[in-house]
């Protein structure tokens, strides 16, 4: 198989997480849209480095997915505590940090 | 015999450091104090003056050393002395006037609680008027000017209670003040030029300097002297400074102080000699001036004022023979001594009129006083007598010397320039003999009720401070006021002929100032007789107009030069038209520049940068997501742009 249609994988799960993103108002739904955002990289990292032949794409996907690990932990953490003071989980509720 | 030389200044600034920071306790003796050590410059000028007599004319400068003020390497500031014969006859003429003086203003201010004080002032200013003539560099010279200007303030604000003296007294330092900047100017140009600023090394000089560095340090001089001497276009303090006591008007603003730019100018010779268009500028303003003064004198009522413009148009006379080069200096100096006797003793005797009439000093309410006064009167008269020239006396031999001397300038200017002096001959003959006629001749004015006379604002009311509306009694001075009148009068009738026959006052100043022989275009009996011719006029003039008829009490209205001369020619208006009104129009505009340009600059930049910057913090809307956006957008420009750049 072409390993060129992983990639037009990878860019449209890419595409997804980044609108969801966008447009979703839920941190929790945003939080998974960054997640697919992550994985949709991670698997271009691997396409990549099927295709030229070495193994540092495969390297830079392990990296990210500890990362992500490390970025899950810190923002489900923020995220429960908003929720605790605010009781909702809206992003735009969240929007103190202007003039 | 060197050393006496720093006492003459000492002595009179010991007796002014006693009178001022000796308090109350000296108020019994403090004018004794003051007299004495005034005197005590006199007599040590004396004993300096026969010990020059002794020696060869030119072994006679005899020179001081006391310290060194600012000793530093290049620019080296002593206080050190020069005593020459032009200081000589300086000393002489201020410590013997300045001590007549002191007799007389025992008895002129005896009945002033604040007499010690003013002895105190009147030793300060003879202090800094020695050391202005007897100083061997032009700084030190500089702290003697800015000394008498001093003196010369306190004195005339003396009456400080009276809101007029004040006014005046700062008047007259203010205008002061811009000649004092011409004289300091001139300092700086000359140690610039030169690298030094005493007498000696400045004035030899001169020789290998460009005319165009003589030009501006002689208009320097020149606006200095203007300051000093009450000359156009500075001229405008000294009517108002009338209104000090009369013994500071005849010391300080008739026989002293006013002479000082005189001084200045005969003793920078050297440099005028190398600048001959700051010469004609001497001439030029001696000349205006002298005719100024002499049109302002003939309108004034007020006997000081009239006295007043009499001194500035004499001290015209001085300016121009000065500005005429080495054939006035001599004659320059001459004048200024003997208008010394006769207009201290002029302004003595209007003091003296003032005492007998309760400090009335308009002239339209005296007359007839001669046969209450005749000290005064006889006095008077001689002192008249001197300054219209009349043949024999001081004024006389002087005036004639200048004016012969100005023909002798040569060309179109020596006619002018005679000319005017001529003219200013006969206007001299003509006010002083209306002051003359007003004050000592006529009906007897005083005797009806005094009503004040709204025509002549200029007047102070000063008889309602002490008589209200009681009707004079004028009665003859004191004898410590009429001594010095008399020893005055000796001087203004036999000083012209002691100096002037057999030219002992050319033999004597010759070896500092330089003398040279004048041709006038005319020979110089013509000359003298229409002297003499100009002055009968004149007095023939007057007599016809205040002898002849009675003089009215109120003052008609006048022609409308004689409204303008009432006004002093309108000096004043045009300062306030010319200098206040142009200064308020200059700073306003400065103002305005300030305010729309610069400060405009300054807040349109912040307005503009505030305006971007309210216009970008609307993008810190505190949603994440937009700021998502912005991220995304961001990487999507930056990635647009590497592949483009890597297309092309």
């Amino acid at each position: 198989m072409n390993p060129v249609n992983y990639l037009y994988l990878a860019a449209l799960l890419f595409t997804i997480g980044a609108t969801g993103v966008l447009i979703r108002r839920n941190a929790i739904v945003v939080f998974m849209c960054v997640e697919l955002m992550l994985n949709a990289c991670n698997l271009a990292l691997v396409a990549f480095s099927r295709m030229h032949g070495n193994l540092d794409g495969q390297i830079i996907a392990f990296f990210t997915m500890v990362v992500a690990a490390a970025e899950v932990v810190v923002g489900l953490a923020i995220i429960v505590s908003l929720f605790r003071s605010r009781h909702s989980a809206s992003v735009d509720d969240a929007s103190l940090m202007k003039l | 015999m060197e050393n006496l030389i720093a006492l003459l200044v000492a002595a009179p600034l010991l007796g002014a450091a006693v009178l001022l920071c000796g308090g109350r306790r000296l108020d019994a003796v403090g004018h004794w104090i003051g007299t004495v050590l005034a005197a005590a410059s006199f007599v040590i000028g004396a004993i300096l003056f026969a010990d020059m007599l002794g020696k060869g004319a030119e072994e006679r400068e005899m020179t001081q050393h006391l310290f060194s003020w600012v000793p530093v390497e290049g620019f080296q500031a002593d206080v050190a002395f020069q005593l020459d014969q032009l200081s000589m006859t300086f000393v002489l003429l201020i410590s013997g006037v300045g001590s007549l003086i002191h007799v007389y203003s025992i008895g002129y201010m005896e009945h002033d609680e604040r007499r010690r004080r003013f002895f105190g002032y009147l030793n300060l200013f003879l202090a800094a008027m020695l050391l202005l003539v007897l100083a061997d560099n032009y700084l030190l010279l500089y702290v003697g000017w800015e000394g008498v200007g001093l003196a010369s303030y306190l004195l005339i604000g003396f009456w400080q209670h009276k809101p007029s003296a004040a006014t005046a007294a700062k008047k007259a330092f203010l205008v002061n003040r811009v000649g004092d900047m011409g004289l300091s100017i001139a300092i700086m140009l000359m140690f610039a030029w030169f690298g030094t600023f005493a007498f000696g090394p400045v004035l030899e000089a001169t020789g290998e300097t460009s005319e165009g560095k003589l030009t501006a340090i002689g208009l320097m001089l020149l606006l200095a002297a203007c300051g000093k001497s009450a000359q156009v276009p500075l001229q405008s303090w000294l009517g108002d400074a009338m209104e000090g006591p009369t013994p500071v008007s005849a010391l300080i603003h008739a026989a002293t102080m006013v002479t000082a730019g005189v001084y200045l100018i005969v003793r920078s010779g050297a440099i005028f000699n190398g600048a001959p268009d700051a010469q004609l500028a001497v001439t030029v303003v001696g000349a205006v001036t002298l005719l100024f003064g002499a049109i302002v004198g003939c309108a004034k009522d007020d006997i000081k004022k009239a006295l007043a413009g009499s001194t500035m148009s004499q001290i015209g006379y001085m300016i121009l023979a000065a500005g005429l080069g080495p054939i006035g200096y001599v004659f320059a100096i001459m004048h200024l001594v003997t208008h010394g006797f006769f207009k201290a003793g002029l302004f003595l005797g209007a003091g003296s009129v003032m005492h007998g009439m309760n400090d009335e000093v308009d002239m339209r309410k005296y007359g007839g006083l001669r046969k209450y006064m005749p000290v005064t009167f006889v006095t008077f008269g001689l002192g008249y007598l001197a300054i219209i020239g009349f043949p024999g006396l001081s004024g006389f031999f002087s005036k004639d010397k200048i004016i012969e001397a100005a023909f002798a300038k040569g060309g179109t200017e020596g006619w002018i320039l005679g000319g005017v002096a001529l003219l200013g001959a006969a206007i001299t003959a003509y006010y002083m003999t209306r002051v003359m006629l007003m004050t000592f001749f006529g009906e007897e004015r005083w005797r009806h009720a005094p009503t004040p006379s709204p025509a002549e604002p200029s007047v102070e009311p000063a008889a309602e401070t002490h008589g209200e509306h009681a009707e004079p009694h004028p009665h003859e001075s004191p004898s410590s006021m009429t001594i010095p009148m008399i020893v005055l009068a000796f001087g203004s009738v036999f000083a012209g002929a002691f100096f002037g026959i057999g030219d002992r006052f050319i033999h004597w100043l010759e070896p500092v100032t330089d003398h040279a022989h004048g041709h006038p275009p005319v020979s110089a009996l013509t000359v003298t007789l229409s002297t003499v011719a100009v002055m009968v006029i004149g007095v023939g003039v007057a007599y016809a107009q205040y002898g002849r008829r009675p003089v009215p009490v109120a003052a008609p209205r006048g022609s409308l030069l004689t409204r303008a001369a009432r006004r002093d020619l309108l000096q004043d208006d045009f300062n306030h038209v010319v200098l206040v009104r142009g200064g308020e129009h200059l700073t306003r505009s400065l103002v305005y520049v300030d305010h729309t340009l610069v400060d405009g600059v300054v807040n349109g930049t912040a307005a503009s940068m505030g305006g971007l910057s309210g216009r970008l913090r609307r993008l810190q809307n505190g949603f994440a997501r937009s700021y998502a956006v912005s991220m995304f957008g961001g990487a999507a420009v930056l990635i647009a742009a590497t592949l483009l750049m890597r297309a092309v």
